[in-house]
């Protein structure tokens, strides 16, 4: 029998960058507020030895232990699902302050056609556009509408960026400039202009300058040292959740956070929610935490399966298209890119942050004429410079052999004379992409793992082709000696990393019918329950998911507000 | 010209604290970067090899492989990446031990990997699905190495010539030998991931040894700060840190 805890306010589910927000927005307003996340602490003090290629990006130092927990894949139906049984195409983040800490700190804001996508997309070509099976819906939100929440996520994170040529109404600008532009980039940026492209510099969380954003939290400026992505930050110049929003609501006074405890069921009494069963992981002892509201913020994976396992929601059914809960998971298309060998230039490549970069939006949603194309929406292209780390960086032309003395020149000579151009691929839903139990696989407390249903269409690769063309004509504009376009999109496969943008799931829209949540990220069946994060994403644009996750948890957490207040189905 | 200077001269841990001073001035910052700044040392790092008295490396010993175990990985490393005129090679670099202690850790054991039953064959995008851990399968690809070089040309792998340790390799490689226990190509992919590991991971772990890969690639390590760096034009190298040079406190 679970020990009872007294009741509070609300009880979130994970404390990642949708725990973060709801708790500081939640506690300033004087509610009661008990975080609880499966993994350890985290603090900027941990990463004095965070420059570790081998520890942190190799061996997964930042991410959940997969011998506890994984997923289940299959790429159809037809095939049996087997485990996930090492890291490959994405990493799911543990711990405090979860994948925010090891993310890069892209910051995009998804276009306005992104968010009534199936509406414009009939307006402009026909309903035919659209394949017959892809669930294509709208947001059941405008870009209007979610403005004044990017804008709240980016002066909280301190957001360093120029305005995007391509890109929907902002209301204020960046809080603070663009990063400093290496050579790369400054290539990148003349060479597109050359070719009638709009290149802005990407929208960073890491700042460009030091910053006090509207809390009163104040953090330093990236030094460029090149350990963002996988790593945790050393100067707290990265915005991630444990350096913002996390000590916001601890200050109020309202905020507990209980690490080490895994939450393993909602309860509920008929459609109402009315706490949490978890287990405190380093006793085995299970504890109900009951609360007025619960609100569930960990990833992607975890949000479905909770619901899944606690009986809540309609699970969906690929068969008949009904239900909501697993739906319309997507992804993100990430193979289309080129390469450029310059035979005359070195660049200083070892530097450079997570979000250094410049891009451009016009082969990006809606930005072009799609008419005679096989495929709908696109991507953002970018040049990166990341910095770049010796053991997982060894780019040599085609036709080198992967091993031996020719290797060995060739990696030598090219390390700091290869620049890539990639393209970041929008993931359109499809009728049979979706998330469910997996029947035979379990975690380490008997239950059942999540099962990804995916594979990539032929809209993915005809979307990959297009872009990676267009890569390709950039780096030519730049000058490189030789350029090598991949633009071949195969099978999705589990076991190369591509990126950590898996959405959807607990999809948001105008109606319970097509929809797990509203446009407060609430559930449709059940009132007193939220849920916060890329889950919510109906499908996943051409950009990384931050931006918009952050924007739809301060929307969320006002919803929850007012819900506190009023009660009933906002909206 | 102090400006020039500036540029090209590397960024040393000792000019970012003091530059850092600057950066964060006037901000209350926690953390790493403003405990650096409390903790200044009194000594500037010690670059390798410039201790007084030599040591012996007590780092390289087996702690996993027998010695006949890693003749053969000390072998295979030095072919996938091998001394010549551009400089050393796995050998020399301690890539064999580099990969002895690891095997001997949580990734020899797959401590972190999710190793349930059951198991069955997958498809090639589904990924690894054996329930063999990488040191098993290390002992028999080892073991398997040195029964094809003897079926070949009736010696051990180590014994080999460079052109016939090459022609083993290819085998792997391309799964033209048949194990049945297994896949040859996925344990040379294995071999050499990492031996790409043991070249270029910090020294702390056995390989790179006095980050000698890093000054072949030119890769500076594991320095503070790139700002000084991040918009020059010119390729800058500089001296290579390691993450012993934080051990300060």
């Amino acid at each position: 029998m679970a020990k009872r805890l007294p009741k509070v306010d609300v009880v979130i589910v994970g404390v990642g960058w949708g725990g973060g927000i709801i708790a500081s927005e939640l506690t300033k307003q004087g509610l009661t507020v008990v975080g609880l996340e499966r993994g350890k602490e985290r603090k900027t003090e941990d990463y004095y030895m965070v420059h570790d290629e081998l520890r942190y990006a190799l061996r997964y130092e930042m991410m959940q232990d997969l011998s506890k927990e994984t997923i289940t894949f299959r790429n159809n139906t037809r095939i049996r699902a087997l485990p996930m049984r090492q890291y490959g195409s994405f990493l799911m983040g543990d711990g405090l302050g979860g994948a925010g800490v090891h993310w890069n700190g892209q910051t995009f804001r998804f276009l306005p056609y992104d968010f009534e996508i199936r509406s414009k997309t009939i307006e402009r070509y026909g309903e035919n556009k659209i394949p017959a099976d892809m669930t294509l819906q709208d947001w059941g939100i405008t870009y209007d509408e979610l403005e004044p929440y990017f804008d709240k996520f980016e002066q909280m994170a301190g957001i360093s960026g120029e305005e995007n040529p391509l890109g929907g109404k902002r209301s204020n600008p960046y809080p603070t400039p663009p990063m400093l532009a290496s050579p790369p980039l400054k290539l990148f940026t003349e060479a597109s202009k050359k070719l009638n492209l709009h290149p802005y510099m990407m929208p960073s969380a890491n700042l460009s300058q030091a910053y006090t954003n509207p809390d009163g939290i104040s953090r330093s400026a990236c030094q460029y040292c090149g350990f963002c992505e996988r790593f945790g930050c050393e100067y707290g110049a990265k915005a991630d959740p444990v350096v913002t929003v996390i000590p916001v609501a601890k200050q109020t006074g309202k905020f507990e956070i209980r690490t080490h405890s895994y939450v393993r069921r909602i309860l509920h009494t008929g459609n109402r929610a009315t706490g949490v069963l978890y287990t405190d992981v380093t006793t085995g002892e299970e504890l109900e935490q009951p609360a007025e509201i619960v609100v569930l913020t960990s990833y992607v994976f975890n949000n479905v399966r909770l619901l899944l396992l606690s009986g809540l929601g309609r699970p969906y059914d690929p068969n008949t298209g009904s239900g909501v809960i697993g739906k319309n998971y997507a992804y993100q298309v990430i193979r289309g890119g080129a390469v450029g060998f310059f035979e005359d230039r070195e660049f200083n490549l070892y530097a450079g942050a997570g979000a250094l970069g410049a891009c451009l939006d016009d082969y990006n949603g809606d930005n072009f004429d799609h008419s005679d194309l096989q495929f709908i929406h696109g991507g953002n292209i970018a040049i990166s410079q990341l910095g770049q780390r010796p053991i997982a960086n060894n780019k040599t032309p085609k036709g080198t052999p992967s091993w031996g003395k020719e290797f060995k020149a060739a990696t030598l000579k090219y390390n700091y004379r290869a620049l890539s151009v990639g393209a970041q691929g929008a993931s359109l839903p499809f009728r049979h992409h979706f998330l469910d139990l997996d029947p035979t696989y379990r975690d380490a407390f008997g239950d059942p793992l999540i099962r990804i249903t995916f594979d990539f269409e032929e809209q993915d690769r005809q979307l990959a082709a297009y872009l990676a063309e267009r890569c390709g004509e950039i780096l030519k504009e730049m000058g490189a000696d030789k350029v090598e376009v991949n633009s071949k999109l195969g099978p999705y496969e589990i076991t190369t990393y591509q990126s950590t943008h898996n959405t959807g799931g607990v999809i948001m829209g105008s109606s319970p019918e097509t929809s797990a949540v509203n446009n407060y990220l609430q559930m449709w069946d059940v009132e007193n329950l939220f849920v916060v994060g890329a889950s919510a994403f109906p499908h996943n644009s051409g950009y990384n998911p931050t931006g918009t996750v952050g924007a739809l948890a301060y929307r969320a957490a006002e919803g929850i507000l007012k819900y506190s207040k009023s009660g009933g189905i906002l909206a | 010209m102090e400006e020039n200077q500036r540029k090209d001269q590397p960024v040393s841990r000792r000019t970012f604290l003091k530059n850092s001073g600057l950066v964060l001035g006037g901000l209350v910052v926690g953390g790493v970067a403003g405990g650096l700044l409390v903790r200044q040392r009194e000594q500037a790092p010690q670059q390798p090899g410039t201790g007084s008295k030599q040591t012996a490396d007590f780092n390289q010993a087996l702690m996993f492989f027998t010695p006949e175990q890693f003749k053969v990985i000390d072998a295979a490393c030095e072919r996938i990446f091998p001394e010549d005129e551009l400089g050393p090679g796995a050998k020399a670099l301690g890539v064999a031990y580099f990969i002895d202690h690891q095997l001997a850790g949580d990734w020899g054991s797959n401590a972190r990997d999710y190793m349930q039953p059951p198991f069955y064959p997958g498809e090639a995008t589904q990924g690894y699905q054996g329930r063999l851990k990488r040191r098993e399968i290390f002992e028999i690809g080892i073991q398997e190495m040195n029964n094809y070089s003897n079926e070949k040309h009736g010696k051990k792998f180590y014994e080999l010539t460079p052109e016939q340790q090459d022609e083993v390799l290819k085998a792997f490689e391309s799964g033209e030998v048949n194990l049945t226990t297994i896949s040859a190509s996925s344990f040379f992919q294995m071999l050499r991931s990492a031996t790409l590991e043991g070249l270029y991971s910090d020294p702390l772990y056995g390989g790179n040894k006095n980050m000698d890969g890093w000054r072949l690639k030119r890769y500076p390590g594991n320095q503070m700060a790139y700002t000084q760096v991040i918009e020059q034009e010119k390729f800058v190298e500089m001296e290579p840190l390691s993450l012993r040079d934080h051990q300060s406190g």
